[in-house]
């Protein structure tokens, strides 16, 4: 079995698995939501930029702990048995691609939540949608694999944000560029940059994930 | 004595240069003045730190590959004298910076950077002790240390050049070599560097070695 089909069938596995119990998915989106609603009954009105920057931040809580629980919730037998059908890059390349789904998801009904209940003009919003998806991306990718780390400490929630927080924020401050460049309607070309960087990084990020998990896994 | 020769250099270096920092002619530039000399003392700390960071990291990929127990050490313990390195090119930042930029915290991307840097050091610090069986805590965390040294490439490196940035190199700004590190500076400079990295690595061996006392104290007493 190659590993393209092993991935597919464990990113399908991961999604029959939520699909069944829908647990961590609705918990998470009324996490957003009521976080969403507390800014809005705190604010009322806020300046343009701090509505970008108040979105993104709403966003890296809720993926936080949207993605802590995907190596958390298995059980070591379950683990095992994966480790015996399927290759270990199989296996972070599949969390990663399901994770970037379940945040693109998300990401997507937060901004309609966000959009709907603070009403804030978007200058270019296919850009913005961009933007979201590469956050949506960047997310996943990071956390996934220190969630990874963190399920082998003790207490791995707290952990994982003392260990995520300084690798995402890099990424986080070229989001909050990129997205603010799309609210004002910049021209795209001055987003260029920020968009190859978040690629590459994200490139990065991924390879090495790939290159690491197998050292991880083994217990 | 033929083994140590580069510990008598290295102090060799460093005390020429703080006699030369702080005695030779320097350039007379608006706003720096004589604070220029600080380049002598502050840049080395920068350029120490991330040299034991990578020194770091290539031990942690060895670890990774062999599972040999000193090299961990070495990479942990590169990471804790860097992180002191780290410490010292802050402080002296700050000092600096309150004299010629009139704040010893300006909201700069490179201090931002080197903040954020240390905070993902000192969570690798963190991550060893929330381990407690030996293996499983070098391993896991020589796999933090590979993932987190890429961002903080980034972050140090390309982040800064993107924006605005009082520093020199960055935000179009022209590098230190090129207008005002005159050939005057560079006598002291590139020994200073050369001395502090060399300081760096001695420190670190001596606190290896400390570390591998302790270990096979810890294992002698176990086994008795």
């Amino acid at each position: 079995m190659n590993i393209l089909k092993q991935v597919k069938i464990l990113i399908q596995k991961e999604i029959i698995l939520e699909w069944r119990s829908k647990y961590a998915f609705n918990s998470i989106l009324l996490y957003v939501v009521s976080t969403i609603f507390v800014c809005y009954l705190a604010f009322k009105q806020i300046s343009p930029i701090t509505w970008n920057t108040l979105f993104w931040i709403i966003m890296l809580f809720a993926s936080i702990n949207a993605i802590v629980k995907s190596f958390v919730q298995e059980s070591r037998g379950r683990q095992l048995y994966y480790y015996v059908i399927a290759t270990p890059e199989a296996v972070i390349l599949s969390k990663i691609i399901y994770n970037i789904l379940l945040l693109l998801v998300l990401t997507v009904l937060a901004l309609v939540f966000y959009v709907l209940v603070f009403k804030n003009p978007l200058g270019d919003p296919l850009l913005y949608f961009v933007s979201v998806f590469l956050g949506s991306l960047s997310f996943a990718s990071v956390f996934t694999m220190i969630s990874g780390i963190a399920s082998k400490a003790n207490n791995s929630g707290a952990l994982m944000s003392i260990l995520s927080f300084p690798v995402i924020i890099p990424l986080l401050m070229v989001l909050i560029k990129l997205s603010k460049n799309a609210m004002d309607g910049l021209d795209r070309s001055v987003s260029y940059n920020e968009i190859g960087i978040l690629i590459a990084i994200n490139v990065v990020v991924i390879t090495i994930s790939i290159l690491l998990f197998p050292y991880l896994w083994r217990d | 004595m033929t083994k140590n020769w580069w510990k008598l250099l290295a102090s060799g270096l460093v005390i020429y240069s703080i006699i030369g920092g702080l005695l030779f002619e320097v350039p007379h530039l608006p706003i720096l003045h004589e604070s220029i000399r600080n380049v002598y003392f502050h840049v080395p700390m920068w350029f120490t730190m991330i040299f034991l960071y990578l020194i770091s990291v290539i031990y942690s990929i060895k670890y990774l590959r062999s599972g040999n127990e000193s090299y961990d050490f070495w990479a942990v313990e590169a990471i804790n004298t860097g992180i002191v390195f780290g410490f010292l090119g802050v402080l002296t930042g700050m000092i600096w910076a309150n004299f010629t930029w009139g704040d010893p915290w300006p909201n700069d991307p490179k201090l931002n950077g080197a903040a954020i840097s240390t905070l993902m050091y000192l969570a690798y610090g963190v991550l060893r002790n929330s381990l407690d069986e030996d293996q499983k805590r070098a391993r896991i965390s020589a796999i933090y240390n590979v993932f987190a040294f890429p961002v903080m490439i980034v972050l140090l490196f390309i982040l800064p050049r993107l924006t605005d940035s009082l520093h020199p190199g960055n935000g179009g700004n022209p590098g230190f070599g090129g207008y005002d590190l005159d050939s005057h500076m560079r006598v002291v400079f590139y020994p200073a560097c050369i001395g502090w990295i060399l300081i760096g690595i001695w420190i670190t061996t001596l606190r290896y070695r400390i570390r591998l006392i302790e270990n096979n104290k810890l294992h002698t007493l176990t086994r008795n």
